[in-house]
């Protein structure tokens, strides 16, 4: 099979979430930083409206964390291609159907 | 920089979905006319990058990290429209799967985070691109594009905060404005060093129509 430009797009972006992803910093991000400074960062705690099934992209169950963190950075990356790829599909289809009409 | 369930109000979480709803709907809308058979793996492969680009926090100053937003480049490639398609897509999936963001809050975000750089960035990367001209324009305008855009979202995040009543708005601004001084200097460079990469390999990649 011949590799195409966005096979070694998706390719680079599959490294990046997981192979480089655990060396990530875990330091807060520049909102958590303020809220931490400014003492709101606990309005934040405890008011999730759902449970997601990654939190903090880590595959629950997974004792090693380098391996839990790499695995749900795969799974969110393929996941995104697939999901947005299907979405411009789906309208790509519906303006080719208009224009036959 | 994506808010957290419970950090703004009711009335402001309420407004910022019906905005984002409204412009993502016209996105939707201007998308479905236009798009052509290479925009499609072109959204799908920056979907999958500014995904896993946001999941690389790289440390600034005073123990704080950042990550690129993406917006600005994702509009570079596929113009403002088809950008907030892919951006708005990726903030609700770190949302629901990854409990990255709120779900009240997710209008915020994809507001902030996203329609600021995929419109707003697009066309001041336009703007530059014109003025300068070449490839030295396209590099320029989308480097400023994004780390003025990334502030501009730091700031209207500081805003909603204010107006919520969780922290005054004269600390909010400038502790937000500053903190992302430097994080908007990693969005600049990530979205100059991916533009530059591919100009220099496959420059039709960026001769997409803009939608």
């Amino acid at each position: 099979m011949e590799l195409k430009w966005w096979h070694i797009g998706l390719i680079i972006a599959l490294v990046l979430a997981g192979v480089i992803s655990p060396f990530a910093s875990s330091l807060p991000d520049g909102l958590e930083r303020v809220a931490i400074d400014h003492d709101f960062i606990e309005l934040g705690e405890g008011h999730e409206v759902m449970h997601s099934p990654m939190p903090d992209y880590v595959v629950p169950g997974i004792s090693n964390e380098t391996l839990a963190t790499s695995l749900a950075g795969l799974i969110g990356t393929l996941m995104m291609f697939g999901l947005v790829y299907g979405i411009g599909k789906a309208l790509k289809g519906s303006s080719v159907e208009r224009d036959k009409n | 920089m994506h808010i957290p369930d419970g950090f703004l109000s009711a009335p402001i979480w309420m407004s910022m979905w019906i905005i984002a709803i409204v412009i993502v709907g016209y996105a939707v809308k201007r998308t479905n006319e236009k798009l052509g058979e290479r925009h499609v793996p072109m959204m799908g492969v920056l979907a999958a990058f500014i995904f896993a680009a946001q999941m690389l926090n790289t440390p600034v100053a005073g123990g704080t990290s950042g990550h690129m937003m993406g917006g600005v480049l994702a509009a570079v490639f596929l113009g403002p429209f088809a950008a907030t398609i892919v951006m708005s897509t990726v903030f609700a999936v770190q949302a629901i799967f990854f409990q990255d963001g709120g779900i009240t809050t997710l209008g915020a975000n994809i507001f902030n985070m996203g329609l600021i750089g995929t419109i707003l960035g697009y066309y001041i990367y336009q703007g530059i691109r014109k003025v300068i001209g070449g490839e030295k324009g396209m590099l320029v305008g989308a480097g400023v594009a994004a780390w003025i855009t990334l502030m501009l979202g730091a700031i209207a995040c500081a805003i909603m905060l204010g107006a919520s009543g969780v922290v005054p708005l004269g600390v909010a601004l400038p502790a937000m404005a500053g903190v992302h001084v430097l994080i908007g200097a990693i969005e600049a460079g990530i979205t100059v060093v991916v533009v530059g990469m591919v100009l220099r390999s496959r420059p039709d990649l960026l001769e997409l129509q803009k939608i």
